[in-house]
């Protein structure tokens, strides 16, 4: 199996206006269509991109550093990190998109690692709560504005509020709280986690 | 979740190719919101998930004269970042809502038109129709959430799609490809306007360009689906006609504040001469099995000054064929009302009623 991160991404489908862009369809088609006379090779090419259903190695760059793991296509970034990775940060809540407890960034992005594969993060810069040191600004904010009760949320509450406030400098109360809608906290900390992002995006966002 | 296999193409041709396989039986994965869902529910069992993120042709937002083409990799926050966010201020409503930067960062309008419905009898199982012992679980049970239009049939459960609404209010059509063996006559019936139409090839490239409104379908058997897509179709591009002075919006009714599905929506586009409607298209999301065009009510509303009272009656007329089923009557109140405020925040008035 290739490393998929070794792969490079043709950019030819960039850039090109409409007409092109039906004239390129056209142009797929045609390819296609020749390719037709060497299907074999087509599809030896779209074979080697199939992992198997077998647990298979893979590498994740997690924090800044890659290991490497044995996962079936079928587990879940947030699985692979909690119980190969022994990164217990992001927490298993809901497992459905709507708590937010399991929050990570991946390239940047911030994302719920429930409905994240851990085949799909190959090749991509996985970041947890544990790369964030103690006196990371959000971190800080937390204990400063004493935005947690049980902590369970909080490592997911922190990454979202990272990467909202990042992303969002001079954002308003009604934006910080529409931002961070995408996770629940049952103890009710909310008052907390706003006062703490507001401070964070009057500064700039970091 | 069962076991699958998996693929990350890079091409169109690979992409198809890949979804072709195993009789069809794949799954295409972009921001996988709602596919993880559904895998680990096993309401779904693809024996191959194909990963489309990497398929650089169906990326990007690229404006032309006469409209914007939008990739089915496009996420909803590249959108909202976009200049033609301006112009399309209907769709930019729906993302509003969603308020859950974790599902705008990585979700797409494509896969969003490719939800399955929320229906709590399907996703546990019961099939699209929800019937058990030859009876609808839907009719007898708990329908709150279910169909108020559309719903005479064994399908009774709503259209799952936010961005359908006002996709379809805005004439949107998809791009639909799949793989087929070579020597097909090659149809391409419905292309956007200006478009030349792909002549005659011996392709195993089969493209369409659908209108949306026609995209989504009410099953009346259990092995029918909510859309038009057979096993190893794919969604590649949404294309929106070019806005020019259209005013669109889309009102969702929203039971909280914050992750949700709206229990009613409307989007409307609009064409205003001095205050007058020349012309309207309304469509209303969760209400029925397909999202539902209110044909009369827009009709309607042509020539009309479009003031509160004049959007309050629209609203009734698009929701006046309503069947609310046993538990779901408040929901007639809920489109009407979505459909009063969608028209009033196209022309910036909603704030006047609030």
């Amino acid at each position: 199996m290739r490393d998929l991160r070794d792969e490079t991404i043709p950019q030819n489908g960039s850039g090109v206006n409409r007409r092109d862009f039906l004239r390129g369809s056209g142009a797929a088609v045609a390819v296609t269509a020749l390719a037709t006379s060497e299907q074999g090779a087509v599809a030896q090419d779209a074979k080697k991109s199939v992992r198997t259903a077998e647990p298979q190695d893979i590498t994740l760059n997690v924090n800044g550093k890659d290991h490497k793991v044995k996962v079936e296509n079928r587990v879940t970034l947030l699985d692979t990190l909690r119980d190969d990775l022994n990164l217990t940060g992001c927490k298993d809540v809901c497992d459905t998109t709507n708590c937010g407890a399991c929050t990570v960034l991946i390239d940047g992005k911030v994302t719920y690692a429930c409905t994240r594969l851990a085949v799909e993060c190959v090749g991509k810069k996985v970041v947890t709560v544990e790369s964030l040191a103690a006196n990371d600004p959000v971190v800080a904010g937390f204990v400063k504005h004493d935005a947690l009760q049980c902590g369970f949320c909080t490592p997911g509450f922190v990454m979202a509020t990272k990467a909202f406030c990042d992303k969002n400098p001079g954002a308003t109360l009604d934006q910080v709280r529409k931002g961070l809608g995408g996770n629940i906290c049952r103890c009710g900390t909310y008052v907390g986690i706003t006062a703490c992002a507001m401070e964070l995006v009057k500064k700039g966002g970091k | 979740m069962r076991s699958f296999e998996y693929a990350r193409p890079e091409t169109e041709g690979e992409a198809l190719e890949l979804l072709s396989e195993h009789g069809g039986n794949t799954a295409v994965l972009a921001g996988g919101t709602d596919l993880m869902n559904l895998l680990k529910r096993d309401v779904i069992q693809p024996d191959r998930v194909v990963d489309i993120k990497n398929v650089s042709s169906w990326r990007g937002i690229k404006r032309h004269e006469d409209g914007v083409l939008i990739g089915a990799n496009v996420t909803l926050d590249e959108i909202n970042e976009h200049a033609i966010s301006a112009d399309y201020r209907s769709l930019i409503d729906v993302i509003d809502g969603i308020r859950a930067i974790q599902i705008t960062a990585h979700g797409t309008v494509a896969g969003d038109l490719c939800q399955l419905p929320h229906c709590w009898y399907f996703r546990n199982g019961y099939g699209l129709l929800a019937m058990k012992d030859g009876e609808s679980l839907v009719a007898t049970g708990d329908n709150r959430y279910h169909a108020i239009l559309g719903n005479s049939g064994p399908a009774k459960f709503v259209s799952a799609s936010r961005f359908a609404p006002p996709a379809i209010a805005w004439d949107a059509k998809v791009r639909i490809v799949t793989r087929r063996p070579a020597n097909v006559e090659h149809v391409s019936n419905v292309l956007p306007a200006n478009a030349k139409k792909t002549e005659h090839v011996e392709n195993v490239l089969h493209e369409e360009w659908l209108p949306l409104e026609y995209f989504f379908l009410t099953p009346k058997t259990n092995g029918q689906g909510v859309t038009v897509l057979k096993p190893g179709q794919v969604i590649t591009h949404l294309w929106l006609p070019a806005a020019s002075d259209t005013r669109s919006a889309t009102y969702e009714v929203l039971e909280l504040n914050g992750l949700d599905q709206p229990q009613a929506s409307a989007a409307c586009c609009l064409g205003l001469d001095g205050g007058i409607v020349r012309h309207a298209k309304i469509v209303l999301g969760h209400v029925a099995p397909t999202p539902w065009i209110a044909h009369e009510a827009a009709k309607w509303l042509v020539g009309q000054q479009l003031t509160s009272d004049i959007a309050e009656t629209a609203g009734r007329m698009a929701v006046s064929k309503a069947t609310p089923l046993s538990h779901n009557d408040y929901k007639v109140q809920m489109a009407q009302t979505a459909v009063k405020r969608a028209l009033l925040k196209a022309t910036n008035q909603l704030g006047e009623v609030l």
